[in-house]
Parts: C-alpha cells; sequence; structure tokens
C-alpha cells in the first residue's frame, strides 16, 4: 500500500462523511485561525511600533498629557482637559532651562474637515509653531513653512501634506489656493514634502496652521492654551536621556509634582515606547497564545473523538480489510493519514479563514495583522501533527482489533 | 509429496463469556488436499462459522494443531497472517461485505493494495475478475446500484482476484434468491474446475450436493464426513 493509495483511502473516508468531517475540521480551523491572528496581531503591533519610532526619530521625546489630580483629589480621566499647556512649550524652549533640549513644539489637534468647492476631506489639523518642522525633520516640497510673523499675527495660512493637498485640489502644486473650514478661509502657503520611509503614511495627510490661529480663530474651545503633546528633539542623540531629565524636572516644577506617581504629563522617548509596548505586547502574547493552544487542543480532541467513532462505526469495514490481507500497520496508517487529512484541511481553512480575518480586523478594530507564509506553513503543519498525534489511540485500536471480532460485529 | 492443503488434527475452539464457557468446537480432525470441492453443512450454532474462521486464519484454536499448506499456523504472526490470507485465501461471506463508498472495480482491487501491486495492473486484474463473474459493465457501480446476487458476485471477484489457492465461503447464497444462488454456485464450479479449493458452509442440502465432499458438523464435531476422497 503506497503513499498514494493511503492518501486516496483517506480523503474517500472523509468525504464520505462530509457532515462529521466538517465539524471535526471547524474545531482544528477555529485553533489555526486563532493562532495565526494572534501571530499576526503581534507582528502587526511590533511593526506598528517600529514605524512609530522611525517617525519619532532617535533623538525626539514626546511629553503627553497625563490623568490630572483635581483638588478633591479625584483623577480625570483620558479626555478631560489637556493637563498640558503652550507655557509648557514655552518654558522647554528656555535653552537655560533646558540646555540640551534643542527644538520645542507644542501640538493641537483635532479632526476637521477641509473643503474645496465641492470637495470635503477629513484630516488632522494640526496647530503649531514653526518649530514643528525641525522637531520632527521635514521640510516642504513646495512653498514655505509657518513662519514666527504667522504666528503672532494668527495668520489664516495653512501648510500640507502632500496627500491631504491631492485629495482637496487634485495635485500637489497649490500654494497660493485658498480652502475653507467651516465657513474661514485659509491660504496654502507650503506643500509638505512626503514621506516614504515609514509605513504610516498618515504622516502624509496632515494640515498645520499656526497655534495662534488654531486656538484663537479656528477651534478655539475653553482652554484655548492647552496643547495635545509637546515634541522635544534633543540636541544629539547621547542628550536625550539629559534632555529627558530637564523636560522631567521643568515640567514637575510648574506643575507643582512631587513625586513621579502624581505626575500629570507622561515622556515618551523611543527607548519608553519600545519598552511600554513590549511589555504589552508579552501579555497580550501570552493571553491570546493560551486561547489558541486551548483551542488547538479542544479541535485535537475533536479529531480523537471523530476518529473513534469512526472506527467503532467501520469495524466490519477494518474486519473485511483485514481478511484480505491488511496488516495491523496498514490500518493503523489509514487511520492516521485520515486524522492527518481532515487536520491538513483544518489547516488550510484556517489559514484561510485569518487572511479574510486580517484583511477585516484593520477595518473594525485598530489594529494591524501582518500574516506571513512561513507562519501559515507553520501553522498547516501543526493542524496536521495535531490530527496525527490525536489519531494515534484511535488508529492503533483499529489496529489492534481482533479480524473475527471486527468481522462478527453487527 | 505434496501434503493437504488443509490438516486440522483434535482442533477445539472455547468461546469465554464471563463464567460461560461455550465450546463451539471439540476435537476436530480434517484434512483437505488440493482441489477439492467440500461443502460443510450442520445445524445453526453447530460451529459451521468457527470452522471456518479457524480455517481462513481470522482466529485461532485453543487447542489442537492447524497446518495450513504445510504450514503450522500458530508459528505465525499477525503480519505473517495477514500476508497468508492475503495471498493464499479468499472470503465470500454472506452478507457480501463490501465496501459502500467504493465502486465493484476498486472494491476488487482491494486484496492486491495489500499485495503491493502496481495500480495498472491491478486495476486490469480487477476489470478482468469482474469480466470471469459476469459483470465486467458493471465496474464503475457502487454495491448500492447493484442487485444482492450481482454484489455477491462483486464477492467472488474480489476473492479470486489474487489467484488464491482456497476460497472460503460462509453461506454465500443464504441472502440470495434461487436465481442468484444458481449463478453464484455456477462460479465456484468453474473456480473449482480450474483446480482452485473451494471449501463452502451452507444450510442448504442442494447447494451442498454441488459439492464432491460432504461434511457435516454436529454441536461442534464432524458427524460425517461424504464423498471423501481418501
Ligand atoms: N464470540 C463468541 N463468543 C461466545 N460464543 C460464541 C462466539 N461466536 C460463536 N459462539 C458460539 O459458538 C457456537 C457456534 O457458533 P457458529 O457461529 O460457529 O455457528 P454456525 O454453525 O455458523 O451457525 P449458523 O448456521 O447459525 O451460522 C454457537 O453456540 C455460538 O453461540
Ligand atoms: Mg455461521
Amino acid at each position: 500500500m503506497n503513499a498514494r493509495d493511503l492518501l486516496r483511502t483517506a480523503v474517500e473516508a472523509v468525504r464520505t462523511h462530509k457532515l462529521r468531517s466538517a465539524l471535526t475540521v471547524l474545531g482544528i480551523t477555529i485553533g489555526i485561525t486563532a493562532v495565526i491572528l494572534t501571530v499576526g496581531l503581534g507582528q502587526g503591533a511590533k511593526a506598528d511600533v517600529q514605524a512609530q519610532i522611525d517617525e519619532l526619530g532617535t533623538n525626539v521625546l514626546v511629553v503627553s498629557p497625563g490623568s490630572s489630580t483635581d483638588s478633591s483629589g479625584v483623577r480625570g480621566g483620558f479626555g478631560s482637559a489637556s493637563t498640558l499647556t503652550s507655557t509648557d512649550a514655552q518654558a522647554l524652549s528656555s535653552t537655560t532651562v533646558a540646555p540640551d533640549v534643542q527644538a520645542v513644539a507644542g501640538v493641537a489637534t483635532s479632526s476637521v474637515s477641509l473643503q474645496v468647492d465641492d470637495t470635503n476631506w477629513t484630516t488632522t489639523l494640526t496647530g503649531t509653531t514653526p518649530s514643528w518642522a525641525e522637531v520632527r525633520s521635514r521640510g516642504v516640497s513646495d512653498g514655505r513653512f509657518l513662519t514666527d510673523e504667522d504666528v503672532d499675527d494668527a495668520a489664516m495660512v495653512v501648510v500640507l501634506g502632500p496627500d491631504t493637498a491631492t485629495e482637496l485640489f487634485g495635485s500637489t502644486d497649490v500654494v497660493g489656493q485658498t480652502l475653507t473650514l467651516d465657513g474661514s478661509t485659509l491660504k496654502v502657503v507650503g506643500v509638505l514634502d512626503a514621506l516614504t520611509s515609514s509605513e504610516d503614511t498618515t504622516n502624509n495627510d496632515v494640515a498645520l496652521v499656526p497655534s495662534t490661529t488654531y486656538a484663537e480663530r479656528l477651534v478655539g474651545g475653553t482652554d484655548r492654551d492647552s496643547v495635545s503633546a509637546i515634541y522635544l528633539k534633543a540636541t544629539t542623540e547621547s542628550t536625550v536621556s539629559a534632555a529627558y531629565q530637564e523636560a522631567n524636572a521643568t515640567l514637575a516644577n510648574l506643575h507643582g509634582i512631587t513625586s513621579t506617581d502624581d505626575a500629570d504629563y507622561a515622556i515618551a522617548t523611543q527607548q519608553s515606547i519600545l519598552e511600554a509596548s513590549t511589555s504589552v505586547d508579552r501579555t497580550m502574547t501570552v493571553m491570546l497564545g493560551g486561547i489558541a493552544v486551548i483551542s488547538l487542543l479542544v479541535g485535537g480532541i475533536g479529531v480523537m473523538n471523530i476518529m473513534l467513532v469512526s472506527v467503532s462505526e467501520r469495524i466490519r469495514e477494518i474486519g473485511l480489510r483485514k481478511a484480505i490481507g491488511a496488516r495491523p500497520r496498514h490500518i493503523r496508517r489509514q487511520f492516521l493519514v485520515e486524522a492527518a487529512v481532515l487536520g491538513c484541511i483544518g489547516g488550510l481553512l484556517g489559514v484561510a479563514i485569518a487572511a479574510v480575518g486580517s484583511m477585516v480586523l484593520p477595518r473594525v478594530a485598530d489594529a494591524r495583522v501582518i500574516l506571513s507564509v512561513g507562519t501559515s506553513l507553520l501553522a498547516i503543519a501543526v493542524a496536521v501533527g495535531i490530527g496525527v498525534v490525536f489519531g494515534v489511540y484511535p488508529a492503533s485500536r483499529a489496529a489492534r482489533l481482533a479480524p473475527i471480532d471486527a468481522l462478527r460485529n453487527e | 509429496m505434496i501434503g493437504p492443503v488443509i490438516d486440522l488434527v483434535d482442533v477445539g475452539k472455547t468461546y469465554q463469556t464471563g463464567s460461560l464457557t461455550v465450546d463451539a468446537l471439540r476435537d476436530v480432525t480434517l484434512s483437505i488436499d488440493r482441489g477439492e470441492f467440500v461443502a460443510i453443512t450442520g445445524p445453526s450454532g453447530s460451529g459451521k462459522s468457527t470452522l471456518m474462521h479457524i480455517l481462513g486464519c481470522l482466529d485461532v484454536p485453543t487447542s489442537g494443531r492447524y497446518r495450513l499448506a504445510d504450514e503450522d499456523v500458530a508459528d505465525l504472526d499477525d503480519d505473517q497472517l495477514a500476508e497468508v490470507r492475503n495471498r493464499h485465501l479468499g472470503f465470500v461471506f454472506q452478507q457480501f461485505n463490501l465496501l459502500a463508498y467504493l465502486p465493484a472495480w476498486r472494491n476488487v482491487e482491494l486484496p492486491l493494495v495489500y499485495a503491493g501491486v502496481e495500480p495498472r495492473t491491478r486495476r486490469a486484474r480487477a476489470l478482468d475478475a469482474l469480466d470471469q463473474v459476469g459483470l465486467g459493465d458493471r465496474a464503475d457501480h457502487r454495491p448500492g446500484e447493484l442487485s444482492g446476487g450481482q454484489q455477491q458476485r462483486v464477492a467472488v471477484a474480489r476473492a479470486l482476484v489474487t489467484e488464491p489457492a482456497l476460497i472460503l465461503a460462509d453461506e454465500p447464497t443464504g441472502n440470495l434468491d434461487s436465481t442468484s444462488t444458481a449463478d453464484v454456485l455456477d462460479l465456484f464450479d468453474q473456480l473449482h474446475a480450474r483446480g482452485r479449493t473451494v471449501v463452502l458452509i451452507t444450510h442448504e442440502r442442494d447447494v451442498a450436493a454441488r459439492a464432491d465432499r460432504t461434511i457435516e458438523v454436529l454441536d461442534g464435531r464432524v458427524a460425517g464426513d461424504r464423498g471423501s476422497q481418501s
């Protein structure tokens, strides 16, 4: 009995009991899908972090607002008024207070809809200062960037990302054109150069306006001074930690913070983002990995169960095969290959569903899934392995049946 | 000198179910020569099937000695027994025992699969065996699409495809009407005519009459042996 005969017999047995096979396969499929998506999510998260880090640059620090403690001791959660203000940004730009900080840019952001004639485009409006270009290492491909005069005058000017310009005007040759935002007219003075290195192309879809224009004329709100984040650029890569210390001391002083636990802001560096993400990663991987392993185990038990049913249902067939010359090992192989085929089908379906999931997940949840051929092949191998491992017991039971007991069975 | 193909000496078979013991066979001494056509008859429960299972190496005696083609079956392990069944024996059962999910020719081919014969040769030989039983045109039909008589002829084709020396049939006509019975018995006659040893178990007197020799089993013992050449 060669491999082809074995495989054919197994496929025929699987085909003969379609519903039963399908249910068995389902268990494996769920397990494999879970495994592949877990790995894919982990790799996606890693890639996101890498993109964040790449985007940030090696010597950039980001100060973000944290939860604030009000006088009654109640902590305001995320979404309450920002605890960072442009005053903080100003303080940090002083070379005496923070000598290792080369440039500072406070940013205030909100999602807005820009309009040109009949074209609408929703993008991130960022109110900031001219130093933004330096801190974020960006330049303009056309026109000019925001200037100090723009900030002083709260000028109605805007610098667009290349994608934003293309979406609104159909080209990036747009300096001098105007667009409207909630009835206010803004003049385009420059277009940013396109970022290509980062996978995250949202950096090419932005609209930058002077911080004063943002606060006083466009978005406003109750807390005109507050900013969403402050970007700092250290003078060199080696002064990042010194810059961190200076920024931390300055902000603690300004905010009257005595204990680090009470800090109402957080300073992130490339290093700290990496650390935070790996610890989150680890928890997530352990949790999802656990679920995946359990579902694979359940799938395997399903295979074993079905194979046992299959053996007892086909006792006569086993007896007949033995009567006409099948050796115990022929019977064992037949059922092992059948279990492996079930596992393989489960694995293939699992990969297919995971592929669909990897396309759907990013749309419904904020998660990127990266599928790799290697992971998929490995998952299929695991599925086949599960089939074989959980098929061993039923198969050897079939192999051990005495031909006469098998034949007598009615 | 070539000895008898079947040689039983004082063979007994005792079934033990709980505290109950059933002596299905007692002190059976029997020898069948090559080329004989033997019918085994006897009332229900007399031990005919038990005897056939032992003759067919599907079961082992609890006492006595069984030599099949000059080889003591007790000396053989599971693999060797499987090989003996595959090479030298052909079975025909009352319930046909065809695999319902395979077409006729694939059922017939099965013993050759375990004999390690090439797929191409297997198909040719299976089709040839089906031709011999007059079902050459039904090779692609599944058992469910065939009449009982046709199914049993497929089973006969499966038994003869390996050209075994000994064909064992346990009430092969028990489930068939008279026309189909005649067809199947003609096949056994042909096999016998071509030199095969045929052992046929039956209830029916007229079926037994087709054989050269009739062995009667009663209560686990050989009670009669008519037409014996020796
Ligand atoms: N596995 C078994 N366990 C216990 N007793 C058994 C077993 N198989 C057969 N017997 C008993 O052995 C005796 C002979 O059975 P056997 O099947 O050989 O009879 P038979 O002559 O073929 O009968 P029938 O004509 O009805 O087929 C019977 O009494 C039966 O009950
Ligand atoms: Mg019987």
